[in-house]
């Protein structure tokens, strides 16, 4: 461990580790912690903030923090789980083919450039026009798309970690793909992957968040934080602030994990693991 | 190679730079196409509900020659797109380059101006801080820029709309446009859209400026000039900035095409009738011809724009004029 982790970190860096456990500790324990049901009514929509209802009430008249809370539920989950697969395939496909080299990586190498020359939200919005927008396909759609841009990362780490000598040592060996890839490639390559989990995770937690605020993503009466946005977006014209909590929750659940992110990052002597947006 | 290759060399790599670029389009073009036309879900069956009997499907297919194999639909796609002839709206049965063309220009006015804005600004701001590395002024810029990346194009949208148009009231909160509107009621109305998206992209650009300079100051012949007694405005302007330059321009060029993704975002907050906005209608009525059109046309855009970067930067970089 390096003498930088070790020091007390900035004070930034704690409120955002402060945010993070908050937001996925309400999304775990929303149940027990929200003050209302998800679906109680009180009566008055974009009601003041109260004692009842310390945010107030949504375009409904239902409590806003419990909204939240339940919010961060579908949300975080959805885009955790979107986050695995977009992983799952991009760092599988990436190490085979920097491992295996030659016209297999070639061939997938030229299929993810294609890919990568679409904005995924260009993309995601044509199968969506399809295929319609139930979870399993956002989450399907989302984690392939996504997955072209893990690859590039695992590739470019896979290909300076795949000609060092142990892994050499290792096929000489006899040992076969997979056992090189998960025993001597993956534990010496993890520091950039998490660094990258990090920031693909708060990219497709906004992207999905972006999605449903355009009414295309997790669809009512499920609590979502980007489509409580637009929900309430109305509000604004009467000069509440309703859609800004939620946006606010946005905001500050990305914010924190991109400067954990930043942190991890420079706290690593290794470079590598950098970004590909969009 | 001897000076006289120079040349020679430098404009086969911008054709083929250029070629690649259509090749993408291309392969794009194929890509959208087929991509949703292999996916699973049927068109007609889509546009006549759950209660469709087999006789209408048989005859919608018939009308939009769903029919037909694949590739002859994609050639007969492409051969209208090249002509400007996009098909027909399955939900208004009127011309898709009809109702697209009036939007596509609402929306390049949009991003041009949030361009024209937040590239100097970008730049600017980035040299300045990388000037000053360290100071109050660079850190203050990295900690706001780090936090404007990581939050939504609503948010920063509403945040403004919040402050300008609620509280201050200087602003209208909407960005309808129609044609009785005089240029001053326009620009009124697309003030706060266009900051939203100066903000959306300034950070990036500003960040990505800032770390390219710094780097190339790492370098011996930087410290060469530093040495030499030049100030530090001076190395940074004349020494380190032309040899930033690629990468400052490759990220300019990204965030453009950013530009294009933001704006369908930041239309819909501002109601502003672009065809971002009309992107979304469609892909939610499920306008298969429309959505086509608007994702090529986007798709286009950003590639367009990243030849165009990779190009600029071929003609910007002494080093990429020979080829290794």
């Amino acid at each position: 461990m390096s003498p930088t982790l070790r020091a007390r970190p900035p004070v930034i860096v704690m409120c955002a580790a402060v945010i993070v456990v908050l937001i996925v500790g309400a999304a775990l324990l929303a149940p027990w912690i929200a003050p209302h049901r998800e679906s109680d009514f009180f009566g008055v929509v974009w009601g003041p903030p109260s004692a009842a209802n310390l945010l107030g009430t949504d375009n409904l008249g239902r409590d806003m923090l419990t909204r939240l809370i339940y919010g961060a539920r579908n949300t975080v989950g959805i885009a955790t789980l979107t986050t695995a697969i977009a992983f799952l395939i991009g760092v599988t496909s990436g190490f085979v083919a920097a491992s295996v080299g030659g016209w297999v990586d070639t061939a997938v190498s030229r299929c993810v450039e294609i890919l990568l020359c679409v904005p995924v939200l260009i993309s995601s919005l044509m199968v969506i026009s399809v295929l319609g927008n139930s979870i399993p396909v956002l989450i399907g759609t989302i984690g392939i798309l996504e997955s072209t841009r893990v690859y590039i990362i695992a590739r470019a780490v896979a290909r300076t970690v795949t000609v060092r000598e142990f892994v050499s040592v290792a096929r000489l060996r006899g040992e076969g793909l997979a056992w090189v890839i998960c025993r001597e490639m993956l534990p010496n390559a993890l520091h950039p992957l998490i660094a990258e989990a990090g920031l693909r995770f708060s990219f497709i937690f906004l992207f999905i968040a972006s999605l449903s605020f355009l009414g295309l993503g997790i669809q009512p009466p499920a609590a979502d934080w980007g489509s409580m946005v637009r929900e309430n977006a109305q509000a604004i014209n009467f000069g509440l602030y309703a859609p800004l909590y939620p946006a606010s929750a946005i905001a500050l659940l990305t914010i924190g994990i991109n400067l954990l992110v930043d942190r991890f990052a420079t706290s690593q002597a290794r470079p590598g693991g950098h970004a590909i947006e969009i | 190679m001897g000076r006289l290759n120079w040349r020679g060399s430098m404009s086969r790599l911008l054709v083929q730079r250029a070629g690649l670029g259509l090749l993408t389009l291309v392969a794009i073009s194929a890509l959208l196409f087929f991509g949703t036309n292999m996916l699973p879900g049927d068109v007609a069956a889509a546009l006549l509900g759950q209660q469709a009997t087999p006789e209408a499907l048989h005859n919608i297919r018939e009308a939009l020659g769903l029919n037909q194999p694949a590739w002859w639909r994609y050639l007969r796609w492409l051969s209208g797109v090249l002509h400007g002839d996009f098909g027909v709206s399955l939900a208004s049965g009127r011309s898709v380059a009809g109702a697209l063309m009036p939007r596509l220009g609402n929306t390049l006015v949009l991003a041009l101006l949030a361009g024209v804005i937040s590239v100097p600004l970008a730049v600017g701001l980035g040299v300045a801080s990388a000037m000053r590395e360290g100071g109050i002024f660079d850190r203050l810029t990295s900690i706001l820029s780090l936090m404007s990346i990581s939050v939504p194009e609503f948010f920063i949208g509403y945040v403004l709309v919040v402050v300008f148009a609620a509280n201050l009231g200087w602003l209208p909160s909407l960005a309808m446009i129609n044609p009785g509107m005089s240029l001053g009621e326009r620009l009124a109305a697309i003030t706060l859209p266009v900051m939203t998206l100066v903000l959306v992209v300034l950070a990036h650009m500003l960040r990505m400026t800032r770390s390219s300079l710094l780097s190339v100051m790492s370098t011996p012949y930087i410290e060469m000039a530093f040495l030499k007694g030049l100030n530090r405005s001076t190395v940074v302007l004349r020494h380190a900035l032309p040899n930033a330059a690629a990468p400052i321009i490759a990220v300019i060029a990204l965030n453009l095409g950013y530009l294009v993704v933001g704006v369908v975002v930041v239309e819909v907050v501002f109601v502003y009738p672009g065809a971002g906005q009309l992107m979304v209608d469609s892909v939610a009525k499920r306008d298969l011809p429309l959505v086509q059109a608007c994702g090529l046309v986007f798709a286009a855009t950003y590639v367009g724009l990243n030849t165009i970067a990779d190009m600029v930067a071929i003609l910007v970089n002494p080093r990429l004029k020979i080829p290794r």
